[in-house]
């Protein structure tokens, strides 16, 4: 049978939960990296062994990038700072947004978001990084800021067959894609709107807040979307977007996540406003489309009843590679659910962690 | 080098530390040249004391940038702690 971890990045260190009857049960393993905060998690399992990534930070000492090639048993920190902005750049890494593999294609390559806004890249498999400088000297750079979280790049989305096409994500700048492996990006904002811009100036060429980005490897050319107040889909690789919220109680929300198998279907975790950043009705609620966002349907099989006042960030929510698709997302009060049914029922993973921040799940034979 | 308790694993668990140099930089550079890990929890790659760390040349504090030029003398104690934050 095989094993599925689940990393777990909490405001407080990372939790491996560990299952090996096919997802029904799982135990936790100790804390790692107590009392620092782990945004980012990452599995890379092109590789052999497969490699867990834990990106790390503390308040005193910085961030930090591990890795582990014995299933998160014991962490590598390699000597010279995995991520760092060149000399001269006057810049020093904040936090580690997301780890993000390449494709099969390119075994060796990782990328990863960061703080400030730039994407680093690996050809040796996640030891060591070199920013991209093709971002990096972008003219837009300078006119990004930061949202509420950092001016993080936090989503890095490269095109599953061509290696040479990739989208990130950042708040607050938007959606940028480029064609040539980096060297050189275009914004990807058309029809992304800027609320709280006046009127005439809610649709700029780049300075939206997008908070995640989704697409299925069989429909590369079609991504999904949550922003800071709007949930999109794209039909031409992001050349434009249009507006997919009919069903949602909110257009506000962190994660969202196309389903492995089945492009059509995509879920969200809605919450009521950036002021107001909980569960619409104050109810622990999954929303899924079978219809590529035509329209929207809770989902509350298994998940409280009672009154919820917790989010889910833009990392925490993940799919297994299993052939039965098992899908998880992690709150930030500190509970994790898993459903195996693409979402009609889930059940408690973890509960009692501190609030989660980041997930990912590799399925180990 | 007098090291907090959180740093210890990064320096082979060792409480304190020889290090050399003249001034906070030197010491600095020669802790990066010999325990490279220890030294990016005190400096970020800019070159800069991180923020919430406290850094005492015989007790007195060093935390803006010009002070990496603060003289260290022989047999100096270079003493390092977190700065209190939080709640």
């Amino acid at each position: 049978m095989a094993e599925t971890i689940l990393l777990i990045g909490t405001r407080k260190g990372l939790v491996v939960a560990r299952s090996r009857d096919d997802r029904r049960s799982w135990s936790l393993d100790d804390l790692a990296f107590a009392n620092l905060e782990v945004y980012s998690v990452g599995v890379d399992a092109r590789r052999d062994p497969v490699r867990l990534f834990a990106g790390a930070g503390s308040g005193h000492w910085g961030p930090k990038l591990s890795y582990s090639d014995d299933l998160g048993r014991s962490w590598v920190e390699p000597t010279a700072a995995p991520i760092a902005f060149p000399s001269g750049s006057d810049t020093a890494l904040v936090r580690v947004w997301q780890i993000q593999p390449a494709p099969a294609a390119q075994p060796d390559v990782v990328y990863a978001g960061v703080e400030p806004h730039a994407l680093f890249r690996s050809d040796d498999g996640g030891v060591s990084f070199s920013l991209v400088q093709g971002l990096w000297t972008h003219p837009h750079r300078k006119e990004w800021v930061p949202g509420n979280g950092g001016a993080c790049l936090h989503t890095v989305v490269p095109h599953p067959t061509d290696p040479g096409r990739m989208w990130v994500a950042l708040s607050a700048g938007g959606v940028y894609r480029t064609d040539d492996g980096g060297a050189t990006w275009t914004a990807s904002n058309r029809g992304i709107q800027s609320y709280w811009l006046p009127e005439d100036q809610r649709f700029p060429e780049f300075g939206q807040c997008v908070h995640r980005l989704s697409l299925n490897p069989d429909r590369p050319e079609r991504l999904f979307a949550q922003n800071h107040f709007g949930v999109y889909r794209s039909v031409n690789s992001g050349d434009s977007w249009e507006a997919i919220e009919s069903g949602l109680p909110h257009n506000f929300g962190f994660p969202i996540l196309v389903h492995p198998r089945q492009p059509d279907t995509v879920f969200a975790f809605p919450l009521k406003s950036d002021g107001e950043r909980m569960p619409s009705d104050g109810r622990c609620r999954v929303y899924r489309t079978r219809d590529a966002g035509a329209s929207w349907h809770p989902l509350a099989g298994g998940l409280p009843d009672d009154p919820y006042y917790g989010a889910v960030l833009r990392d925490a929510m993940c799919a297994d590679s299993s052939e039965s698709t098992g899908l998880y997302f992690g709150t930030r009060l500190g509970e994790v659910y898993a459903t195996r049914d693409d979402g009609e029922s889930w059940s408690l993973v973890a509960r009692h962690l501190p609030d989660v921040m980041s997930i990912r799940a590799a399925v180990v034979p | 080098m007098v090291l907090p308790e959180a740093l210890r694993e990064v320096a082979g668990g060792q409480r304190a530390i020889e290090a050399s140099g003249t001034t906070v930089r030197e010491v600095l550079d020669d802790v990066a040249a010999r325990l490279p890990v220890l030294e990016r929890r005190l400096r970020d790659e800019s070159g800069r004391i991180r923020p919430h760390v406290l850094l005492f040349v015989d007790g007195v504090s060093v935390r803006a940038p010009a002070d990496l030029e603060m003289p260290v003398p022989d047999e100096a104690e270079v003493f390092i702690a977190p700065a209190v934050s939080g709640g």
